[in-house]
């Protein structure tokens, strides 16, 4: 069991290993692709004379060939040492991990929010359709998945930080239960994205598993109802449930950009927007780089999660 | 669980009115981008400081903007390039998106498993943070966005024409056409691309709500579209500050885009279920 697990853990690592080489062979490139000569990219409008230029050519050997710089760029990514901001003169990693707590702390509520309502709306539009929660999934699902993070946001802010000024707005909030406050409405525009997910795609899937007629053999056999929806219905139902979850932690990655823009919170996202509108190639890099990260380390525990949910699985790997 | 009699009279009734009403919508937000312009009461960048921050009135019904712009004519003309950018990356995503799908779906082998492998890279990334990255990277222009989108939306397309195109192939009447000898290209467009393309235009509304709202993003984030432009997702960043003074300044065409995208993937899912419905049957 164990080494299954491993075994399946390795080959699917190997595979996002390729996965980011790409991409970050990719992310170099935009140093070229890049209006301006590489020079520009790397040094901004930082006033050069040739003493300078000289001295940045070396430092990245823009004079050696494209294919020994890509590799010497990715021996320093590796190290995380991701050069400096073209803007603020700061080390590029350093940016990012102050700015990380703020999204993380975002994402992380939105999401136990969205897992909380959507899952027991989902279970109740499921078990008793046509009726008026069966009405509001579906509603909540249709428009959930097509409004964009930031009309949500907006309105929320225009509802309980301007009408009715509930909650605070602008900044992040220091300690544990100012923040909270602070987050809460973001966290709601954001959860609200991911809960049109959540409720599609269990309500669907369980919709289909409580017509199996293992169910009504469990029901005829006298199970108990309860132990008939949670064990045999929503457990089996589970598989689409992580693939929402895996698109939904996705989909807060560009949310959290937006959210954090609508509400000029001090995140990692509104730090990419000045990055990408001020042309700061090594920030954008940075950022490029920790999304395919992101991208990855979703993927990977989206398949350790089938895994662990779907015995189908760990026993076509095992043969 | 719903009864079969139930499915039964879901089906028999033919257009739900929540979806005529969808229809209706898709339609006027065409109609709106096509004649914005003409129907604008005022003209949407004649800014006037006389007028700043009205509110709704007879004469401004929407009121005005902090530059004293009508924000409703603003909305309306904005209706152009909320849907024409769609517009070309889904049209040209179905084209291109179709041709390479039915491509891979036919020959199935290695070509079909290296176009698998690139597609699903592709879609498996964030569209909106990649477009971010390259039109900010690329120096973006609107067109940048627009072709970034296009790329992304083309991996969409072709998974799905290809999913379903390796389906048809294993039909009879498709052994039977390559049996008569018929070419590649003639089983491909003759015989199996009509039993894809109810699919492709499922996928076009669908697309078509999400690239609205990718792009509508992009430009609110301040990218492809240039600033003060007449442009739902410019107007939205631009008016958050006048939340105080003129909410409507950035409800209006916040309600706009959500209003049209939702109303598109409501089409969008209408036609997928009626598809599958019918092949079902």
């Amino acid at each position: 069991m164990v080494k299954a697990v491993v075994g399946y853990a390795v080959s699917r690592l190997a595979l996002m290993a390729g996965l980011l080489l790409v991409v970050s062979f990719v992310v170099f490139s935009l140093t070229y692709l890049a209006p301006g000569d590489p020079l520009d990219a790397i040094a901004g409008n930082f006033p050069r004379t040739p003493e300078v230029t000289a001295a940045l050519t070396a430092q990245y050997g823009l004079d050696r060939p494209f294919h020994e710089q890509y590799l010497s760029w990715l021996g320093r990514a590796v190290q995380l040492d991701l050069g400096e901001s073209i803007m603020t003169r700061q080390s590029v990693l350093v940016e990012i991990t102050e700015r990380m707590g703020v999204t993380l702390f975002l994402s992380a509520y939105a999401f136990v929010l969205a897992v909380a309502l959507g899952v027991p709306l989902a279970v109740l539009a499921a078990t008793r359709p046509r009726t008026i929660w069966d009405r509001l999934a579906v509603t909540v699902s249709v428009v959930g998945v097509s409004a964009p993070a930031f009309v949500t946001g907006l309105v929320l802010l225009y509802l309980f930080g301007v009408r009715w000024p509930v909650f605070p707005i602008y900044a992040a909030g220091d300690g544990f239960a100012d923040r909270v406050a602070h987050l809460t409405l973001p966290a709601v525009a954001l959860a609200f994205m991911a809960l049109g997910l959540i409720v599609k795609f269990t309500r669907s899937s369980l919709l289909t598993v409580l017509d199996q007629d293992y169910i009504t053999f469990a029901r005829a056999r006298g199970v108990p109802p309860r132990r008939v929806l949670l064990r045999y219905g929503l457990r089996n139902a589970l598989v689409p449930v992580i693939t929402a979850l895996g698109l939904v932690l996705i989909g807060m990655l560009s949310g959290s950009v937006l959210i954090e823009q609508t509400f000029s919170l001090p995140g990692v996202g509104g730090r990419m927007v000045e990055a990408v509108t001020s042309t700061d190639i090594p920030m954008i890099q940075g950022m490029a780089l920790l999304i395919a990260a992101t991208v990855v380390l979703i993927s990977l525990l989206v398949d350790l999660a089938y895994f662990a949910v779907s015995p189908d699985l760990r026993r076509r790997f095992r043969s | 669980m719903i009864e079969p009699q139930t499915r039964r009279r879901a089906r028999s009734r033919r257009i739900p009115l929540l979806v005529l009403g969808a229809v209706v919508v898709v339609l006027g937000g065409f109609a709106m981008a096509a004649f914005g312009s003409v129907l604008a009461p005022h003209d949407p960048y004649a800014d006037s400081l006389q007028n700043t921050l009205l509110s709704p009135s007879s004469t401004y019904w929407l009121g005005t903007d902090d530059a004293g712009r009508d924000v409703l004519s603003r909305v309306l003309v904005g209706a152009r390039l909320a849907v024409l950018g769609p517009v070309v990356v889904v049209i040209v995503s179905a084209l291109i998106g179709t041709l390479f799908g039915l491509l891979a779906g036919y020959h199935g082998g290695v070509v079909d498993s290296v176009v698998m492998r690139v597609t699903d890279l592709l879609s498996s990334l964030p569209a909106l943070l990649v477009a971010v990255v390259l039109t900010g990277a690329l120096g973006g222009g609107y067109a940048v966005a627009v072709a970034v989108t296009c790329l992304l939306t083309i991996a969409v397309d072709m998974r799905v024409v290809r999913g379903a195109a390796l389906e048809v192939r294993q039909k009879a009447y498709v052994a039977a056409a390559m049996t008569l000898g018929l070419g590649k290209w003639r089983v491909m467009f003759v015989h199996i691309l009509p039993n894809v393309v109810g699919l492709v235009v499922a996928n076009v509304f669908l697309n078509l709500a999400h690239v609205l709202v990718v792009l509508a993003a992009l430009s609110f984030l301040g990218l492809g579209i240039p600033p003060g432009a007449a442009d739902w997702g410019r107007m939205l960043s631009e008016n958050i500050a006048l939340l105080q003074s003129q909410p409507l300044a950035a409800i209006a065409p916040g309600a706009a885009l959500v209003l049209f995208a939702v109303s598109m993937n409501l089409v969008g899912d209408w036609v997928f279920d009626t598809i599958s419905n019918r092949e079902r049957s």
